[in-house]
């Protein structure tokens, strides 16, 4: 396995790292190597495994198996501050700083200079001023942090952890929430903190920015490894094949290969629909006993879309039509009221309620578009919650168990017995078979076809392009926050979808 | 109907037996009924007339907390609302004075609602503003003085009796029944504990959530004028100052004592009654004792932490508590 590079060991080495939460595998056996001196992006779609790999290597998490060697040396840290004190500091996206703090005690926190057990506030800013400077940052650092901006705080957060003097810095979605003007100056500290020989670990879903800034790029899917490329030489397309794609050897739609079938009518359509900065307006047409997918990569406008076709979020123009009746749609009430229902992607915030158990998650979308005045009587819930739990085979098959304590698995099929308990007309799923094992994960696409063939419209997000593949007869392409492709019939496949994606970046690279 | 009172009430049915039985050697007559002027007399029933104030706000107390908020602002609602019955009660009937005490109630609950669902504020903070402003609207309204009464209506109101059960008490019961009709009757039950459970969920699950926090805090507004009217008829008197103060208190460790988490969800209205007497039963015993009242409070703490350690389910679950218990009895 090793590889003769040269006599130096790799600054970090990561070495078949495991970790399951439950019945769910997070990371089977990964490997991830860091060399001193370069940017390197760590990238995949939502639980692919990024963050639970950063914090497993940040001790937040403690691993199952698998070794990190630090410049050669084992590390195993327990926590995030043994981690930082070992060389590995991490600045995550929100930051983790103090607010209400100024800038210098910030830098300082924990670690101020005393004289007589008194803190030397003049001593502390001087050096707060030489560091930041360093940086490229000449601000007052006694004004609190909170006074400056995302992309300050940042730097202050990424000063501070080098201060700490560390040897491998994880950066995960830095520029998240900065606008192009900052992102520069940010990406002009990476390079200029990669040339004094810092390791930095680089997680983003801006391929654009991979592109600019990185050396190297590790791609991890659904817990695995899918490998580690030089940037140079990775085209756009082949990278986002490695996110998203798992082979390309099924390409074409079950579905659509099943042969023509007569034109379906239309269930819900909507037109112009959008919302200024959230999702560009888009036409979408959804009929009975299609499977509409809708394809992109992390950020792309997916969900968003999801929730404006569901009514969580207010459009600011456009029209949507119900069965060719004009409707508004303004609030998750008016969703459930149209015979939509929608499964979101955060099971544990925006789905179950944990605490109550399976029977009254199940009851309790169909008990909201009834009334308060029309309460199920016990008998009708007990009838309903044992109907669901037999027909998706909800384990463990006891209606009164906390829904809290099943499997995500579980708690995906109690949601979709949530919304078919309303006899719905259109079902939103999105990415419905994220986090659950693999049993469940056939069963879920098993169903999501049953239910197409009883007439069902289905809207389906998904990162697995294979998997969107299979159900959907037709396919819509996102790319930042716009609708810019729909895929029927024979048009859908891997490669197409892929195509469409990475379009613009193609385009890019074409023209440099 | 299950609901009502659910198996894990067995901690509070257990603290409130060794509660009375303490009282008893205290005071061996605890347990004696008399009936006098068509009126039942006892420990027993001042218990239990004593503690309808703090039962009838942890009434309402206890849906607000299972929508995952909480009204500080019930003994302040109390002292407005016992000002305004003291106010009306020798110029106007009674149908003139409860409505007027209760509409008031039902307003403060209704700025309490505006507050925290549809501006979003914090309940902690949102409540608090009616709890320091309440008693100064009373006072405006007493104009400073304790204002006293003697409309044989509304004293009837705090010391008469209906078949011998004192009209407190009746009147708790009422409000009881009352409420767990319309809350176990109709899904409001449900859709409350859905909204405390998560929010965000219910919400998206079709729930309209501000309504049902809205809802509560009403309720919470209408049980705290009750209280604050039979207060006030207890003593023919409205004191501006003193009339509910700290109670709030008491109901929010009534409902904690009843089970019901505040992190909302989950909720028994029976078990947040149960609270109110436990914590009414400890103050009459000591009381009875003859230890000076300070005592009390330093009792209460020590019952509230007994409660909850026998609910805490850190402790390994009631299992867990009951076992070395069952060991060491003979």
């Amino acid at each position: 396995m090793e590889n003769s590079l040269g006599p130096a060991p790799p600054l970090l080495e990561v070495r078949g790292i495991s970790k399951s939460f439950g019945a769910v595998r997070a990371l089977q056996e990964v490997d991830f190597t860091l060399r001193a001196g370069e940017i390197h992006a760590l990238l995949g779609e939502n639980g692919a495994g990024k963050s639970t790999l950063i914090k497993v290597v940040t001790g937040v998490f403690p691993r199952d198996a698998g070794v990190v060697r630090l410049g050669g040396d084992e590390v195993a840290p327990r926590s995030a501050k043994a981690a930082l004190e070992a060389g590995i500091a991490t600045v995550y996206q929100e930051v983790n700083l103090l607010p209400n703090l100024s800038v210098a005690q910030n830098l300082f926190l924990d670690r101020q200079p005393m004289r007589f057990g008194i803190v030397r506030e003049g001593e502390m800013r001087r050096r707060a001023e030489a560091l930041l400077t360093e940086f490229g940052l000449d601000i007052d650092v006694a004004a609190p942090l909170g006074n400056y901006s995302v992309a300050i705080q940042h730097v202050t957060a990424i000063a501070r952890a080098v201060d700490l003097s560390a040897r491998v810095l994880i950066l995960d979605e830095p520029t998240a929430s900065l606008d192009r003007h900052e992102v520069e100056i940010l990406f002009g500290i990476m390079r200029q903190l990669a040339r004094r020989g810092i390791g930095i670990v680089f997680v983003s879903h801006f391929l654009d920015q991979v592109y600019e800034i990185s050396d190297r790029i590790t791609v991890l899917r659904n817990g695995r490894l899918v490998g580690e490329r030089e940037t140079a030489s990775l085209p756009r397309l082949e990278l986002i094949r490695m996110m998203l794609g798992r082979e390309l050897a099924e390409t074409t739609s079950a579905r659509a290969a099943a042969g023509d079938r007569p034109p379906r009518e239309v269930c819900a359509s909507f037109e112009n629909y959008g919302k200024a900065g959230y999702v560009a307006p888009f036409n979408l047409e959804l009929r009975h006993g299609e499977v509409v997918g809708l394809a992109g990569l992390l950020g792309s406008g997916r969900t968003e879309t999801a929730r404006l076709v569901f009514g969580a979020e207010r459009p600011d123009g456009g029209q949507a039509r119900v069965e060719g009746a004009p409707v508004r749609l303004q609030s998750p009430r008016d969703g459930v009221r149209q015979g939509f229902g929608y499964c979101p992607e955060e099971r544990k915030t925006d789905g179950i309620v944990a605490e109550l158990t399976v029977r009254e998650n199940i009851v309790l979308a169909l008990q909201a578009k009834r009334g308060l005045h029309r309460p199920l009587s016990r008998r009708e819930q007990d009838e309903i919650a044992r109907r669901y739990v037999k027909m998706l085979d909800i384990r463990p098959p006891d209606p009164e168990r906390p829904v809290g304590l099943l499997s995500g698995g579980n708690q995906q099929k109690a949601l979709l017995a949530r919304w078919l308990a309303t006899a719905p007309r259109l079902l939103v799923l999105d990415e419905p078979t994220r986090g659950i094992d693999v049993g469940a994960h056939a069963e879920i696409i098993r169903l999501i076809r049953e239910l197409c063939d009883d007439g069902l419209a289905l809207l389906v997000i998904s990162s697995e392009l294979d998997e969107i593949v299979t159900y959907s007869d037709r396919v819509v392409v996102l790319r930042d926050r716009a609708h810019v492709e729909e895929l029927a019939g024979e048009a859908i496949d891997v490669t197409n979808i892929l195509a469409a994606i990475a379009a613009e970046g193609a385009a890019k690279e074409a023209r440099a | 109907m299950t609901m009502l009172l659910p198996r894990r009430g067995l901690a509070q049915i257990l603290a409130l037996i060794v509660i009375l039985a303490v009282d008893r050697v205290v005071s061996p007559q605890f347990f004696d009924l008399r009936l006098q002027d068509g009126r039942l007399f006892g420990s027993l029933i001042d218990v239990l007339n004593r503690g309808t104030p703090v039962a009838l706000l942890s009434l309402g107390m206890v849906l607000v907390i299972a929508t995952r908020g909480i009204d500080l602002s019930v003994g302040a609602v109390m002292a407005i609302c016992g000002a305004i019955a003291a106010s009306l009660a020798d110029s106007h009937g009674l149908p003139v004075v409860l409505a007027a005490a209760l509409g008031a109630g039902l307003v403060c609950g209704l700025w309490n609602g505006f507050l925290v669902a549809v501006l979003g504020m914090q309940p902690i903070v949102a409540t608090l503003i009616l709890m320091v402003a309440g008693r100064g609207i009373a006072q405006l309204i007493t104009e400073g003085r304790i204002v006293t009464f003697s409309s044989p209506d509304l004293v009837w109101l705090g010391n008469g009796a209906i078949l011998g059960v004192p009209v407190p008490i009746a009147i708790a019961l009422g409000m009881l029944i009352l409420t767990g009709a319309v809350v176990r009757g109709s899904a409001l039950g449900l859709l409350i504990e859905a909204t405390g459970g998560n929010a965000r969920a219910s919400e998206l699950a079709g729930v309209g959530t501000r309504a049902m926090i809205l809802a509560v805090y009403v309720w919470c507004g209408v049980c705290a004028s009750l209280a604050g009217v039979i207060a006030a008829a207890d003593i023919m008197g409205a004191d501006a100052n003193n009339a509910g103060l700290w109670l709030e208190l008491d109901a929010i460790l009534a409902v904690v004592i009843g089970g019901t988490s505040l992190f909302g969800g989950r909720f028994s209205l029976v078990l947040a009654v149960l609270g109110a007497l436990i914590i009414q039963t400890m103050n009459t015993g000591i009381l009875l004792s003859g230890y000076p009242p300070e005592f009390n409070l330093l009792v209460k703490a020590v019952v509230v932490l007994a409660v909850l350690l026998l609910q805490s389910p850190k402790l390994s679950g009631f299992a867990g508590i009951m076992a070395p218990l069952r060991r060491a009895k003979p």
